[in-house]
């Protein structure tokens, strides 16, 4: 059996476990651990999608709150019935297409993708036209602004008020499966020709543009690409947690996501879904820090806030002992694995 | 008036500064041509305004019957001129396959979303990129490296690949700027004999600048000197050594009592 069909199969396999474990949680397990596992998946779907900017293209962006907006507003106001919305939209009233449209859940996600898109493309040429600093600034600049729309065209989105009693269409199924598709065609993207030529704008712009790449393009793609699945990611959030409101999509969750790639590595896929996972997971298993603690001797009474506090001081250990972040910009794959494998056999 | 290569009449101002100053050549197809001058004459200028990495304040720069002035420096790899660059500049975190990879990617015809389903077109093209990189490898010896990180090489390999680099663009002119700094004597003698096979082989144009005046001579059939942007001589190497203007620019002027 050569390497690749074997890897295939490896493949394969690991994701039936997933989707048995999937299947197992979604019919036995409690909705708070179900509700976990949603936001594991989202997560990584954020993360992956985020590094192939700040990682892959060496470029920090600081927007992708902006398009993940965008994605959960748009689906959300494609799922609802006219009727819902009528209810919802109490101050102003929806405008008129979006007023009597209404969509599969499917489409809206991939709607929202497309608008996150779009909107991500408007900005571009403002955008790379800078860079360092400067491009930080514009796209933090523009997360701000799509919130600050948010609140105040209340004809589209109702404005603070948000949008209310969407409809939990986000399963596991839906989420994972996102998150796996994402995980593939993105891996793909960065290990073909495209990928490499945006490490290379990475690695140094001006060789990268005296061989033949223009900066330009492949940044629009890593950007766009992005933007898609931040915007779908957006829409199963959403529909996840149904309800949304601008507060939800402040710059805080870019910092999260920002803390997500670089704990996990830079420029490492699997980094980012290992950083995703622990990242969702943990902050949920870190909540016994906050409950009151009895050690014998001492009662220590319960500090709200105080898993911040501890996640602050796992990610200042990881960032002293691997400055590069768990993987670096190295990823997890069979090869290694069994390479890994028959190195130990052999000692 | 030439088809293949012209530089007419380039100037380059960055302010009140004139870094260079109607700078002109013509340069023929197979031609070893050399460009010399003392630090800050403007060397590095020519090769950024023929490569798109400068805007000439006036001049235009021909290739191939076009005026290819003022491209953007991908549009120009892509029309068949590449460089390499004084300090080097490799992409130091990718290995030494990859970096040469690089350079075929503006050849590559399939489309990113193909690339990202992994379609086999694709996958065929990526083999074929492959291929083909590693050829040029081992052209230049380097074959053994190639899974090696570019920024862990030693000095001289560096310096290689970045020729190697650069010939992947597959190039019809090629430019190198100062190959041969910070080499040993020894390294120095094999660059020349490299440059010198890789035209023949190729049937290459080669434009360099270099400060290694051996160097220069033993390798260039026709060398231009430049002082303060200025042209100040133009000829074989041997007319170039007599040249009384290049004496004076690289050792002053005789005192006279």
């Amino acid at each position: 059996m050569d390497t690749s069909t074997r890897n295939a199969l490896c493949t394969i396999l690991l994701l039936a476990v997933l989707a048995a474990v999937l299947y197992v949680f979604q019919k036995h397990g409690t909705e708070y651990q179900i509700r976990i596992l949603n936001n594991m998946a989202i997560f990584i779907t954020l993360a992956v999608s985020y590094n192939l900017v700040n990682g892959f293209c060496g470029i920090l962006h600081l927007g992708p709150n902006a398009f993940i907006t965008i994605g959960a507003y748009t689906s959300a106001l494609l799922t609802m019935s006219p009727a819902e919305k009528q209810l919802s939209f109490i101050i102003e009233p929806l405008i008129w297409p979006l007023s009597v449209i209404q969509v599969p859940f499917a489409v809206s996600l991939i709607a929202g993708g497309i608008a996150a898109t779009f909107f991500a493309f408007l900005i571009s040429f403002p955008v790379f036209r800078v860079r360092g600093d400067y491009l930080a600034i514009v796209t933090l600049g523009f997360g701000e602004v799509v919130r600050v729309l948010c609140n105040a065209m209340q004809s589209l989105t109702n404005g603070p008020l948000g949008l209310k009693g969407l409809t939990p269409y986000t399963t596991l199924w839906w989420s994972w499966g996102v998150a796996v598709f994402t995980v593939v065609v993105i891996t793909k993207l960065v290990n073909s020709s495209y990928g490499r030529a945006m490490k290379a704008i990475r690695e140094d712009e001006t060789a990268a543009k005296a061989m033949g790449v223009d900066p330009f393009k492949h940044l629009l793609l890593a950007f766009l690409v992005s933007a898609f699945f931040s915007g779908v990611a957006g829409g199963l959030l959403a529909h996840l947690i149904t309800t949304i409101s601008p507060t939800l999509f402040t710059f805080f969750l870019t910092f999260n996501l920002l803390i997500i790639i670089v704990v996990g590595g830079l420029g490492s896929t699997s980094g980012a879904v290992i950083a995703a996972a622990l990242f969702a997971w943990g902050g949920e298993a870190l909540r016994v820090v906050e409950s009151p603690m009895n050690l014998g001797f001492i009662t220590i009474p319960g500090i709200p806030g105080m898993r911040m506090v501890l996640f602050s001081i796992i990610l200042m250990v990881v960032i002293l002992f691997a400055r590069r972040g768990i993987m670096g910009r190295s990823e997890l794959s069979w090869d290694r694995l069994f390479t890994a494998l028959r190195l130990q056999t052999k000692a | 008036m030439n088809d293949f290569f012209q530089l007419d009449n380039l100037v380059m101002q960055f302010g009140g500064l004139t870094a260079v100053k109607d700078f002109s050549i013509i340069i023929e197809p197979g031609e070893l041509v050399g460009l010399i001058g003392p630090n800050g004459a403007g060397k590095t200028t020519v090769f950024n305004m023929i490569t798109g990495f400068l805007t000439p304040t006036s001049g235009r720069v021909l290739w191939q019957g076009r005026d290819i002035t003022g491209w953007p420096p991908h549009a120009v790899t892509a029309q068949g001129i590449a460089r390499t660059f004084q300090n080097i500049r490799l992409f130091t975190d990718m290995t030494v396959l990859e970096n040469v990879m690089v350079s075929f990617h503006h050849t590559i015809r399939s489309r990113f979303w193909k690339a990202m389903l992994g379609l086999p077109s694709h996958k065929r093209e990526e083999k074929r990129i492959e291929k083909e990189a590693r050829a040029f490898l081992e052209e230049l010896h380097l074959g053994h490296l190639a899974d090696e990180k570019a920024g862990s090489l030693p000095y001289g390999q560096q310096r290689r690949l970045e020729i190697a680099r650069a010939l992947a663009a597959r190039p019809k002119l090629l430019l190198l700027d100062e190959p041969a700094a910070g080499m040993n004597p020894q390294e120095t003698m094999e660059l020349a004999k490299l440059v010198r096979e890789i035209r023949d082989r190729r049937r290459l144009t080669v434009f360099l600048i270099e400060h290694d005046m051996k160097f220069v001579m033993g390798l260039c059939e026709r060398i231009k000197v430049l002082d303060y942007g200025i042209t100040i001589a133009e000829g074989s190497p041997s007319e170039i050594q007599r040249h009384p203007d290049v004496i004076k620019a690289y050792l002053g002027e005789p005192k006279h009592a």
